[in-house]
């Protein structure tokens, strides 16, 4: 099977120096891009290697770069930006990437820079990830070294400069609307679209905003072509997937996997299947903001439109269990405590509803709750459905809460009739 | 008043961004990395500095997790509260640490060594239960690695 993600990653060791990722095939491809085709020709391919975004929302990649103003019409500075803002609860994935091959995600930002004609690329990092902030930054100065940023790269006419943007730790920075605030130095409130980022984003310029597993994809689609890439996959998404899990499982981790892996598979061959003493109840397939799927959905591929149909989405592909012995009731107060926190403020749903659907959890959680309050989580989740809020934070908020209600119901009942909770 | 060394620091930011205030996080964290928090005066300063009102930089450095805008200890410590932690019972995590330092959370010891905050998730969900203190990340903790941990910081 073939890995080519982590093809350079080795648990336990630093990742490879520039002279040593240029031996296994490494900025390869950026040659080739830069020398043999037009900027419309990689977008091309990435286009018809099916890639989609890796961040969560599943948008296919060349699509998005497609929308950047060119030719006549092209509008500089045009930025990129790298999304490896990753504060999703559960989601470890470009971690990985990030501490595991700089070099390939730079590649793959030069590359994607190419592809749209931006100027200037910034990578915005989450504050708590340390160890790969240290190496990127390295890792960046090499590149500049070899002449594969600044000025005139590879002796073409193509020039870029890129930037690390330490973040100081705020989940709506992910928010790509939200991280150009954030990087303008303003109060990270999402923006209203349209005008869209592709045409306006960053300082009122072209801004093409994309996640760290995506862009790392990038150098592998040139250099093997569209076809080799879908060919990865088990789905309609080309490539493969960073897949992840944790909760308690024998062996937490994460594996690079065809796309379209079962959650079967994940859990039971690469994560060794439940710990001793725990039975599996459900699963967040995505990160915080994804519905649960249960027992019935083991045999469920993960890629984008099969994870839809069973009524979930894929997010960020790393998952988090739930076992017999933690109460649901009390993981999903867990999971509405951290988006009522990480909620900007800006919108009132959001900024009110959350804290609401928190003092409600709580009641039933700590036996105090009345049959009435299930009904009420239920309008929340209603009241704070796409549409009815300014971002995408409240009703991701409402995914795990929505289908704990519908596959844990009698869970919150015996909470309520019970007056304590049955797991304390 | 911002020292020399400060605005020298802050000044070789500029050069990657078009705007001065875009600098903010940046300097908000060299500030911080020089006195250990932001206070008023401090954060008043670097507003004119930066071009902006001294609410819209507070109004930055007041969202972010990492900006602290009270004093804290030599040494911050962050316990990870979010799902997957709390699966694997960072719950016993903070009790211990609690007890260990003998403060709450939000709450500086009285030597001043230790702060003691919530945090959300560090991203380090297979290896959880974690916590952070200042730079380092500390992973797969039980009660006896935290006492270990503790004495490597002074």
């Amino acid at each position: 099977m073939e890995r080519p993600l982590t093809r350079n990653i080795r648990p336990g060791t630093g990742p490879l120096p520039i002279d040593a990722y240029e031996k296994t095939g490494g900025y390869r491809a950026l040659r080739k891009a830069l020398q043999t085709m037009t900027p419309g020709d990689v977008v091309e391919v990435v286009d018809h290697s099916h890639l989609s975004g890796r961040g969560g929302a599943g948008f296919p990649t060349g699509k998005k770069w497609s929308f950047v103003p060119r030719g006549k019409d092209a509008v500089h500075p045009t930025y990129l930006i790298v999304n490896a803002d990753e504060m999703e609860p559960g989601a470890f994935k470009d971690r990985l990437l990030l501490e595991g091959d700089p070099h390939q995600l730079i590649e793959g930002i030069i590359i994607a820079a190419y592809a749209i004609q931006a100027d200037i690329a910034y990578i915005f990092l989450r504050r708590a990830y340390v160890t790969a902030a240290h190496r990127l930054t390295h890792a960046i100065s090499e590149a500049y070294d070899r002449k594969y940023l600044g000025r005139k790269i590879l002796g073409t006419g193509f020039a870029l400069q890129l930037y690390v943007h330490n973040s100081a730790g705020r989940y709506i920075c992910g928010e790509e609307t939200a991280l150009l605030n954030a990087l303008e130095g303003r109060r990270a409130n999402p923006r209203s679209k349209p005008p869209f980022p592709p045409v306006v984003g960053l300082w009122g310029k072209p801004t093409i905003a994309n996640n760290v597993e995506t862009l790392c994809n990038v150098p592998h689609i040139v250099e093997h072509g569209a076809e080799w890439f879908r060919r990865l996959s088990h789905s309609m998404d080309g490539g493969t997937k960073i897949y992840g899990v944790s909760g308690r499982v024998k062996k937490p981790g994460a594996w690079e996997l065809p796309m379209g892996t079962t959650i079967r598979e994940v859990l039971e061959e690469h994560a060794g299947g439940m710990a001793d003493g725990f039975k599996f109840r459900g699963v967040i397939p995505g990160g915080a903001s994804t519905d649960f799927l249960v027992e019935e959905h083991l045999d469920v591929r993960m890629d984008f439109g099969s994870m839809q149909a069973a009524g979930s989405r894929l997010g960020t592909g790393t998952m988090v269990v739930l076992d017999d012995r933690t109460c649901p009731v009390g993981l999903v107060l867990n999971l509405m405590r951290f988006f009522a926190q990480e909620s900007c403020g800006w919108c009132t749903p959001c900024r009110e509803g959350l804290p609401w659907t928190v003092r409600i959890l709580e009641a039933i959680e700590n036996g105090q709750g009345r049959p009435e309050d299930v009904e009420r989580l239920q309008r929340h989740t209603r009241l704070l459905a796409p549409g009815h809020t300014f971002c995408a934070l409240a009703p991701g908020a409402m995914e795990p809460l929505q289908s704990a209600l519908k596959y844990f119901k009698d869970d919150f009942f015996r909470h309520v009739h019970e007056k304590h909770c049955p797991w304390r | 008043m911002l020292t020399q060394q400060e605005v020298a620091e802050i000044e070789a930011e500029f050069v990657r961004y078009e705007r001065k205030r875009s600098v903010s996080i940046d300097a908000l964290k060299i500030v911080q990395r020089h006195r250990g928090w932001v206070s008023d005066e401090v954060l008043v300063d670097l507003a004119g500095f930066l071009e902006m009102t001294a609410d819209e930089l507070d109004s930055v450095a007041t969202f972010y997790n990492f900006i602290f805008r009270k004093p804290v200890a030599r040494h911050v410590i962050l316990v990870c509260t979010s799902v997957s932690c709390w699966i694997v019972g960072y719950e016993s995590i903070l009790r211990h640490l609690r007890e260990r330092l003998g403060i709450g959370l939000g709450e500086t010891t009285a030597d001043g060594r230790f702060t003691l905050l919530p945090n959300v998730c560090l991203g380090a969900c297979d290896h959880a239960p974690v916590i952070m203190i200042d730079d380092d990340l500390h992973e797969n903790l039980d009660s006896e690695k935290i006492d270990l941990i503790l004495a490597q910081y002074e």
